[in-house]
């Protein structure tokens, strides 16, 4: 959905995608991250997309697109039929994000899911210039954003921790697709996590 | 007249309908027999030579084989399913080899209540053996292999023709590589076999209709038909489309305090009934709602759509509109839900459309733009 979304993200998600895996990709796009894990890694399964344009560029691209509002939940997606979910940099445009994330681990036996890092140093300056943040990572004004969730990487990661949900691997890039190892809610723009199952 | 034609650029043109006899008996579901029968059929396009670019064009209710073109001694008759079959459109006849069939139990020139039962030598009327989608995908079977098609690249229905595409890729999975399925549903609902016993009943009623032997009595069930096609019609549009094509609009001035045709909509109503009733076979819609009624492949499957599915190879695109209540979204939420189950390529897309159930017959851009995405990545 951003300017940066393309090769890193998709490269690191791959690696988390053992070969031929069953794969359901939430809020896909026009399919070019199941594409690349298609050709990449084998794998198989479904996007779903809730705007028709971007359900047309899925069927050009050779995707399997449901057009379903994932704001309605996964009620008809069995248990764990899936290896993997992912939602990639578009939990923050849905509103139910605590059901959507205990739904998706439901459904798979690990989520992905990546955003956009709203504590990230150069947004905390625009707050501190008294504006909304607009930037690569987050580029649209406050009146015509899709996104409806503000959160940060210490933000998700508590919510995480309260729904029982377990970090497996967490990747966060700065501005300029780098890994950031230090002060990461500072320093990182976008984080991207491996999760599992519910602990408890 | 016909050379003062001007043909559009992307229309198939000239179409002339064809027949096929065959003449080894076929065994229906209801383990009646016909002794013979003949299918009506048009094709557009040229079989590549691989036979890999066929694609089979499945009727609706009241649809026929001329589905695109038009016939040289009708050229205001174009094809009911014309803005989606000709060269450049979504499906397009550069591209595949189409067929169009009139299905066995129907009034345009297949076999059926009109044709002339051996046995008696008088038209079958009534005793026209009750037909059903299973039927008529082993009839269209027949059809292929004469054609030489063992396998369609795509198979395309909407509403009762969906199913007819659903029921091919599972009772004969190894010769249709795709399944489009627009506006159906695995099963009809009670209230929708409750609408279609509403319209069996307005014709069979009907003093004209004669036991379902009415053309020996030089008559016909027009009411009846009438008073069906006219129910058919209110459910297969929406409350809104109807609203803005008609609203509560008089036809002249103000109200009479009569019962005459005052209301628009009624006088739309009355057309559509008075030209169906005139041009379509009683017996017929009689046979092919009991197909819509009867058709459900859980019911073999222990009531399990996704076991129903487990034959199936083939690949799927369900398509819904939004405002199609006869056929509703959540219907092909269903089958698209137990494809997911048994892990078969499917696509689903759910249209914004205005037009209730009769959307599949329109061009709405998206509608077709998704189309034309899932056929140009068909392989041949």
């Amino acid at each position: 959905m951003t300017a940066l979304d393309g090769r890193i993200d998709y490269d690191v998600i791959a690696d988390w995608v053992s070969p031929g895996a069953r794969v359901l990709d939430l809020g896909c796009g026009d399919g070019a991250l199941l594409r690349h894990l298609k050709d990449s890694r084998g794998a198989s399964g479904y996007g779903v997309e809730i705007d028709i344009e971007r359900v047309i560029s899925c069927m050009r691209n050779g995707i399997n697109v449901l057009q379903i509002d994932l704001e309605k939940g996964l009620y008809d997606f069995v248990d764990q039929s899936f290896d993997l979910v992912i939602i990639s940099n578009a939990l923050q445009t849905l509103h139910r994000t605590e059901k959507l994330l205990t739904e998706m681990l439901r459904v798979g036996r690990e989520a992905v899911v990546s955003f956009p890092n709203f504590a990230f140093w150069k947004h905390r300056m625009a707050i501190m210039d008294g504006h909304m943040p607009v930037s690569d990572r987050l580029p649209y004004q406050w009146y015509d954003t899709p996104n409806v969730r503000f959160f940060t990487i210490a933000d998700f990661e508590a919510l995480c921790e309260k729904l029982g949900i377990e970090i497996r691997e967490r990747l966060v890039l700065d501005d300029a697709g780098q890994p950031v190892q230090e002060e990461p809610n500072f320093l990182g723009s976008f984080a991207l996590y491996r999760l599992g199952g519910a602990r408890g | 007249m016909a050379n003062e034609l001007s043909i559009p650029e992307d229309s198939v043109g000239i179409v002339s309908p064809l027949c096929a006899r065959f003449d080894t008996p076929l065994t229906l579901k209801s383990g009646a027999v016909l002794p013979g029968f003949e299918l009506m059929y048009e094709t557009y396009g040229e079989l590549n030579a691989a036979r890999s670019n066929a694609v089979l064009v499945c009727p609706a209710l009241s649809g026929h084989h001329h589905a695109a073109g038009i016939h040289a001694d009708a050229p205001k008759n174009t094809g009911w399913w014309d803005n989606l079959i000709g060269p450049g459109k979504p499906l397009d006849t550069r591209k595949f080899f189409v067929i169009s069939v009139n299905n066995l139990g129907g009034c345009h020139g297949s076999t059926g209540p009109m044709s002339t039962n051996p046995e008696t030598g008088k038209p079958w009327g009534a005793d026209f053996p009750v037909v059903t989608v299973e039927d008529w995908v082993a009839a269209q079977s027949l059809l292929a292999d004469r054609l030489g098609i063992d396998c369609w690249a795509a198979i395309i229905g909407g509403s009762l023709g969906g199913m007819q595409a659903m029921a091919w890729s599972i009772h004969l999975p190894a010769r249709v590589r795709h399944a489009l399925v627009i506006a159906s549903a695995p099963k009809l609902t009670a209230q929708n076999i409750a609408f279609n016993e509403v319209a069996r009943q307005a014709i069979i009623t009907d003093p004209d209709f004669h036991g379902g032997h009415f053309y020996e009595h030089n008559t016909l069930p027009r009411r009846g038909l009438r008073l069906a096609r006219m129910l058919g019609h209110i459910t297969y549009q929406s409350d809104d489309l109807m609203a803005e094509k008609f609203g509560r609009r008089l036809r002249e001035g103000g109200r009479k305090f009569s019962f005459e045709v005052e209301f628009e909509v009624e006088s739309y109503l009355r057309y559509q009934g008075d030209k169906f009733a005139g041009s379509f076979d009683a017996n017929t819609y009689l046979l092919a709602t009991r197909a819509l009624d009867y058709f459900d492949p859980a019911h073999d499957a222990g009531g399990d759509l996704a076991a129903a599915f487990a034959p199936a190879t083939a690949d799927y695109l369900l398509v819904s509109f939004s405002t199609d209540w006869r056929f509703a979204p959540s219907r092909s939420r269903e089958i698209v839900d137990a494809l997911m189950r048994k892990g078969r390529n499917v696509s689903y897309a759910e249209i914004e459309s205005s037009a209730g159930h009769d959307s599949f017959l329109l061009d709405d851009p998206h509608y077709h733009a998704v189309l034309r995405a899932y056929f140009d990545n068909i392989t041949v």
